[in-house]
């Protein structure tokens, strides 16, 4: 089929927008990620956005039931799912009116007429439906009788009325394929493997595929196809991988590199659960999975793991993180390998399970009693799940402690091209276990590596080297109890030089002229946003440099110089400014908050305003505290910031909350 | 019934001294002592800082005196305790050993015990720390039967806290924080361990050696999550708070000791019994007015477990009347551990040990050139 030769005209795009709309029973997640997968497999680049509600089954035909999936694809590299979409496929007037607002003037709307009733339309608060009435006509609109069509198409396969209204999703993927020139073998693939033994209705989904696919090409509705060129990606083998499958592979990869046995001790929560699902079914590799009877049995069995030898691991979320704090302390106490991957979602409370947000950051840094420092690694794209994950290994087992390894709701679903990696260019985490007393005849569970600080592990089963630990403070070398007040003193400051310690990586900038005055500080998932919105500004002329923090704890050694080198840093998070606090707390340099809590990650255009803002002295600053929200509510609390007009460096202090109090905006340094 | 019998009340089974578990199925994953090792092979160089008196020093002696029987290599037992004046007691065993947070023994022993059919686990925790803060982990790791030998030292009160009522405490218990007596009904701890599917419940008493040593011995060769509870006096906070089972002149009448396939007799003599009533409830009695035959016979390998539940029903929960002691259940059942592995197992006999390179590029690739 697709090898067909369409006989209408073909548009050449470099780049669509598609979201897929409709019921949360409607397949939308499925047909958007067999959509992608198709535009990979054909090499284009691509992001995606999955959207979908907490709810499993909300009444159907109402707005709250509404599942989205945006994929962005292109001819050349992208790196965000897209602001807005160019094309809207909506199943039903829920759909419609809840995805309405973010589609531009002018662009293409495709909708399920046989959903648009008198009652679904009422459902929503149609009065008239919106596809007769006129109030599309700024849009270019394919009405297209999918339902009907469907049941249609697949009455000779003969299976129930459900079962062949269930297709729709097929035919509106085999609609959209002919559309945008996509290949169908994966999917026919695909199909086969979901149901097979169920022969009827696989034929029925391949017929409404192929079904979908004639429409288009012999309806006049569709006067023209489209297609988007390959892009040019490194040279490779590639595959496209969602976030959390990422992460998983990422702790097996980690597994076998340091021949360690894998345990997951984790609790079902949104959006992590798939993680433990992915590792769950990877039993061959020797992987053990523990579904514990809470969020805290989760992380004490991964340390009773760690510490009979395994690379103990959590998964959870930002609740099940509060619930952890006693017991990663113990880790931090016990000093033994663990890795707690914390996939934030919006909070506080139970806030928004299936939406993004990173405001854990704070969290995972100080969310523990008494002075408890922590390792925190995060991932920037839903591919690199997969190295943070190793390198967050690498830190839990040279330094035996507890390692975050933040990720989010967006980073989790979200699917994109990734480069497979050759398995033996993954680091060599190999570690050696304790074997023989390390103080003459005696073995002392505390006597420390000199160089990385790390105690010796010795797992039980050692003969010779019975020993006990535990969350009391301890003797340093022995580890017996120890109440001595300069010994605590000497613990929490030599657990502390551990931590910050740690070798990371020095911070990479991308500053291509080297001529630019600010400086984009990121960190995690806002990494493709925040590119973008670099390369927006920069064909605007503007020279912007950018840089990204992989470890939030320790941070890079070179961070502060870094940030001196700009007369102002941004930070753009989606939190309320918590990565800024730190920059400020520990660096002293003026970091302007560019922030967002709406659950979803950021739009390049709309950080392209918010640093043009910044760079014309027009933004006003948030922070912490500040309940703020750039630009876009003038009711809520905010300080202007910036170089007014006839303002210098020397002016006044702007009054900022009390723990920001460190004067004028600039940053003190060169330039 | 003519003259009632003046035979004593039968002796638990096992011996002190001389006695090797190390043939038992439930030991056989785990590596065989060398050469035979002694209780003070078990004593680390710890100063052991309990309240002199306290009914711990005797727990402590009997399970150090007892090790050695396992036969097992010291450094593959492992004791994991929580918080309290009983989670002290892994800082004395000279075995690998952590002390961890209140009431997460049980779960991080799981994951040691699940991940290490190697090891031999052991979790010393008391009445706050295993029923109050971590009552979810005990009930769960007993519902699983993760390998795990639980001694659950009950002295009815907090003691590191100094002084408040426990979930054992009974009802009415002034403290500190009870001054006018607690409301709460406590725990039955064999109660709550058989509602929670354990394999193996006992009861035993800090100051009977003999049969504190007896129910050790039963508990180590289990397969599966073994639950102990220990009474404990605590000379400071609730002394005296089981004297009527160790009393001399009460003690034999307020305890009954069970034994597997014995009928349940108890009081000087034997002369107290207990029968199934009318209507289908234990109910204590005179054996001269039954007959020993109709009492019933205590069977810990009864797959159902209402009769232990019934049995652990008898004791009065405020002067220790009619309180059972011995193994109210042990049966067999598989380990959480074995059944994990297996798993583990097919899968590789199905897929093959698992392939990384394949993991990884998965089955829909494309290259670009």
């Amino acid at each position: 089929m697709t090898n067909r030769t369409a006989n209408k005209p073909v548009k050449t795009l470099s780049e669509v927008i598609i979201r897929f709309a409709g019921d949360s029973g409607d397949g939308m997640q499925l047909t958007g990620d067999r959509f992608t997968t198709e535009s990979a497999a054909f090499g284009n680049s691509l992001s995606t956005l999955p959207d979908f509600p907490a709810e499993i089954r909300a009444p159907a035909g109402t707005l709250p039931g509404v599942s989205a999936y945006q994929l962005h694809f292109a001819d050349h590299s992208v790196v965000t799912p897209g602001d807005a979409p160019t094309v809207l496929v909506a199943m039903n007037p829920a759909a419609l009116k809840a995805n309405l607002s973010d589609l531009p003037r002018g662009g293409t709307i495709i909708v399920d007429t046989d959903e648009f009733t008198k009652r679904n339309l009422a459902k929503v608060g149609y009065a008239t439906s919106p596809v007769e009435d006129g109030s599309l006509a700024d849009y270019l609109v394919h009405p297209v009788k999918l339902t009907s069509l469907t049941v249609d198409a697949v009455a000779k396969v003969g299976v129930s009325r459900k079962d062949a209204e269930r297709a729709k999703n097929m035919f509106a993927l085999g609609l959209l394929s002919w559309l945008y020139h996509r290949p169908l073998e994966g999917t026919r693939r695909f199909l086969e493997t979901k149901f097979a033994g169920r022969r009827e209705v696989l034929r029925a989904n391949l017929v409404a595929l192929e079904a979908g696919w004639s429409y288009g090409e012999t309806t006049e509705g569709f006067a023209v196809n489209y297609e988007v060129k390959p892009a040019s990606l490194p040279p490779g083998r590639y595959r496209t991988i969602r976030g959390n499958q990422a992460l998983a592979y990422g702790l097996v990869a980690a597994a076998e590199r340091s021949n360690l046995p894998l345990f997951l001790g984790s609790y079902p929560i949104t959006p992590a659960s798939d993680i433990l699902h992915e590792l769950s079914a990877l039993k061959h590799f020797g992987v053990r999975t523990f579904q514990a009877e809470d969020e805290i049995a989760g992380v004490a069995a991964a340390i009773g793991a760690s510490y009979g030898g395994s690379l103990g691991v959590t998964t959870t979320s930002g609740p099940g993180i509060s619930l952890k704090a006693e017991t990663i302390g113990l880790a931090v106490a016990l000093e033994l390998p663990l890795i707690v991957v914390d996939v934030q979602r919006g909070g506080p409370s139970t806030g928004l399970p299936t939406k993004t947000e990173q405001a854990d950051l704070l969290q995972v840094l100080f969310g523990r009693n008494g002075e408890a420092p922590v390792p925190v690694v995060a991932a920037q794209t839903a591919s690199d799940c997969f190295d943070a994950a190793v390198e967050a290994a690498r830190i839990a087992l040279t330094y035996r402690t507890p390692v975050f390894l933040l990720s989010d709701g967006y980073l989790a679903n979200g699917s994109e091209p990734w480069l497979i990696p050759e398995v033996a260019s993954l680091p060599d985490l190999r570690v050696q276990f304790a074997t023989a007393p390390n103080d003459g005849e005696h073995f002392r569970p505390y006597l420390r590596d000199p160089v990385t600080l790390a105690r010796p592990w010795a797992i039980p089963g050692t003969p010779g080297l019975e020993h006990r630990i535990g969350g009391i403070e301890k003797k340093d070398g022995t580890g017996e109890i120890s109440y001595d007040p300069a010994n605590h003193d000497h613990m929490v400051r030599t657990r502390a030089a551990k931590v910050a310690g740690i070798e990371v990586p020095p911070l990479d900038v991308d500053d291509p002229d080297g001529n630019a005055e600010l400086l984009v500080l990121g960190w995690g998932s806002t990494y493709g946003p925040v590119t973008g919105a670099v390369r927006v500004l920069r064909a605007q002329g503007v020279p912007v440099a950018r840089a990204h923090l992989r470890h939030l704890n320790p941070m890079p050694a070179n961070t502060e110089e870094v940030l001196r080198r700009y007369r102002r840093v941004v930070v753009p998070e989606m939190n309320l400014g918590q990565l800024a606090l730190l920059i400020r707390g520990l660096y002293l340099v003026d970091a302007i908050g560019i922030n967002q809590v709406r659950g979803q990650p950021f739009r390049v255009d709309d950080l392209v305003d918010a640093i043009r803002s910044v760079l014309d002295g027009t933004a006003t600053r948030t922070a912490v505290g500040s309940a703020g929200r750039y630009g876009r509510s003038p009711t809520i609390p905010s300080i202007p910031i910036g170089d007014e007009p006839g303002s210098t460096d020397d002016a006044e202090p702007v009054l900022l909350p009390a723990h920001a109090g460190t004067g004028p905006a600039t940053n003190g340094g060169a330039r | 019934m003519t003259e009632p019998t003046q035979r004593p009340v039968r002796p638990a089974r096992g011996g002190v001294t001389a006695v090797s578990l190390a043939g038992a199925p439930a030991l056989k994953l785990i590596p065989k002592a060398e050469s035979a090792l002694t209780a003070k092979d078990f004593k680390s160089d710890q100063e052991v800082r309990w309240c002199p008196g306290c009914g711990d020093y005797a727990i402590l002696a009997a399970v150090q005196g007892f090790m050695p029987q396992l036969g097992i290599r010291r450094e593959n037992i492992v004791f994991v305790s929580g918080i309290g004046c009983a989670a002290r007691f892994p800082y004395y065993m000279n075995t690998y050993g952590m002390h961890s947070i209140h009431g997460r023994a049980p779960a991080i022993a799981t994951g040691l015990a699940a991940s290490r059919p190697d090891l031999s686990v052991w979790i010393v925790t008391g009445d706050g720390d295993a029923l109050s803060i971590g009552g979810n982990h005990l009930i769960h790791a007993l519902r699983r039967n993760v390998n795990l030998k639980i001694l659950l030292f009950n002295n009815r009160i907090y003691g590191l806290t100094k002084g408040q009522y426990s979930p054992t405490s009974e009802v009415g218990k002034r403290t500190k924080s009870t001054p006018l007596g607690s409301v709460d009904t406590p725990f039955n701890p064999v109660s709550v361990a058989l509602g929670a599917e354990a394999s193996f419940v006992a009861r035993t008493i800090d100051s009977d050696r003999k049969h504190l040593t007896s129910v050790l011995q039963a508990a180590a060769v289990h397969q599966g999550t073994a639950l102990v509870e220990i009474y404990q006096n605590c000379n400071i906070f609730n002394d005296g708070a089981f004297e009527p089972l160790k009393d001399a002149t009460s003690k034999d009448e307020a305890t009954i000791r069970l034994e597997h396939g014995q009928p349940i007799r108890f009081g000087i003599g034997g002369h107290r019994g207990v029968i199934r009533n009318s209507r289908g409830r234990l109910e204590v009695v005179d054996v001269d007015q039954v007959g020993e035959d109709a009492l019933v016979v205590h069977d810990a390998h009864e797959e159902d477990p209402s009769t232990a539940f019934a049995l652990a029903r008898l004791a009065n929960p405020d002067n220790l009347d009619n309180t059972p002691i011995g193994v109210f259940r042990d049966i067999t059942r598989g380990t959480y551990g074995s059944a994990m592995q297996a798993q583990i197992d097919t899968a590789i006999a199905t897929h093959g040990v698992g392939d990384l390179a394949g993991l990884l590029a998965g089955r829909d690739t494309w290259t670009v050139r």
